[in-house]
């Protein structure tokens, strides 16, 4: 279909920055999309009858990821690997 | 070797945005939200069934008024459960380690519970600073000890909280240092303190329960005398 009406997930890689124009950059349409992405992935894996303890497994282990991010600046530095 | 260790506690910023904020608001996200199903899924199902029981647990021994604290002292122990079981995964940030935060909990909480005794029954509230029985003699001094530890029942609590968390992920960092330390040297040392830090793991989790556990307990606890 268009461009505009296709999800992340169907767009492709070259076709990135063109899709990402079309989408709404207000603080809103920003919101919305957490929300909608939170909602879509909360739905497909924890959100079912018998769940376990994958779906939330893989949230934590994204959020340890993120946190590794925040703090690779501080971690990276040869002051802190000398002094382990 | 540089005392580095307490880098672990610095308040966790991007670029100089601070992300405290973010590390605060995420645990709670995790827990389902309200569905209005009948029978809903297992993860609703076994929050459903944790949160009656703390909220049946903390509310037992309190009378009808005291019920109206409910709400918040539940929310209270789901928060601090969630922060501090989540800052024993590697790299996140625990918000309750800072006593910022958690003089910030205590203060009001138990600021609330005084001026509650003291609005709505005053005599029986200073009433509590002396205990039943005592001789006359020592009733002066022990008028002054009650009102002493009246006083730094907020500073205990606020304090309990960040020294118990504080202390367990420093233990952790510490003997994590020296089983990575001692590998090439003494493989089996290296091993036995790797024992050492698999017990202290399961120690860390049951304290990051028990604290926030205590902390609420002793909130209704004051409650009690109070309301």
């Amino acid at each position: 279909g268009p461009l505009s009406e296709r999800r992340l997930m169907d767009v492709r890689l070259g076709e990135l920055p063109a899709w990402l124009a079309t989408r709404d950059i207000s603080l809103q349409g920003l919101l919305e999309g957490v929300q909608k992405a939170w909602s879509s992935y909360h739905d497909k894996y924890i959100n079912v009858r018998r769940g376990g303890p994958a779906g939330i497994s893989m949230l934590l282990a994204g959020y340890c990821l993120l946190s590794y991010g925040w703090n690779y600046q501080h971690i990276s530095k040869i002051s802190f690997l000398l002094s382990l | 070797m540089n005392l580095s260790f307490f880098d672990q506690f610095a308040s966790p910023s991007l670029l100089g945005i601070p992300l405290i904020l973010i590390s605060t608001l995420f645990p709670p996200l995790l827990l389902p939200s309200l569905n209005n199903r009948w029978i809903t899924n297992r993860l609703s199902t076994l929050q459903s069934w944790f949160i009656y029981l703390i909220t049946k647990q903390l509310m037992m021994p309190l009378n009808k008024k005291g019920h109206k604290w409910a709400l918040i002292l539940t929310s209270l122990t789901i928060l601090l459960l969630t922060i501090n079981l989540l800052g024993l995964l590697p790299y996140t940030f625990t918000p309750t380690t800072q006593l910022s935060m958690n003089m910030a909990l205590a203060f009001p909480l138990w600021l609330a519970t005084l001026l509650t005794g003291l609005r709505n029954q005053p005599s029986t509230s200073i009433g509590h600073l002396l205990p039943e029985g005592t001789p006359t003699p020592l009733i002066p001094a022990l008028v002054m000890i009650e009102t002493t530890s009246l006083l730094i029942r907020p500073l205990a609590l606020g304090v309990r909280l960040t020294a118990n968390l504080t202390a367990g992920h420093l233990l952790i960092q510490l003997i994590s240092t020296a089983t990575i330390v001692l590998l090439p040297i003494l493989p089996t040392m290296s091993i036995l303190t790797m024992m050492t830090l698999l017990l202290l793991t399961m120690l860390e989790i049951a304290v990051a329960m028990i604290q926030a556990y205590v902390f609420v307990l002793l909130l209704t606890l004051y409650l009690q005398e109070n309301i």
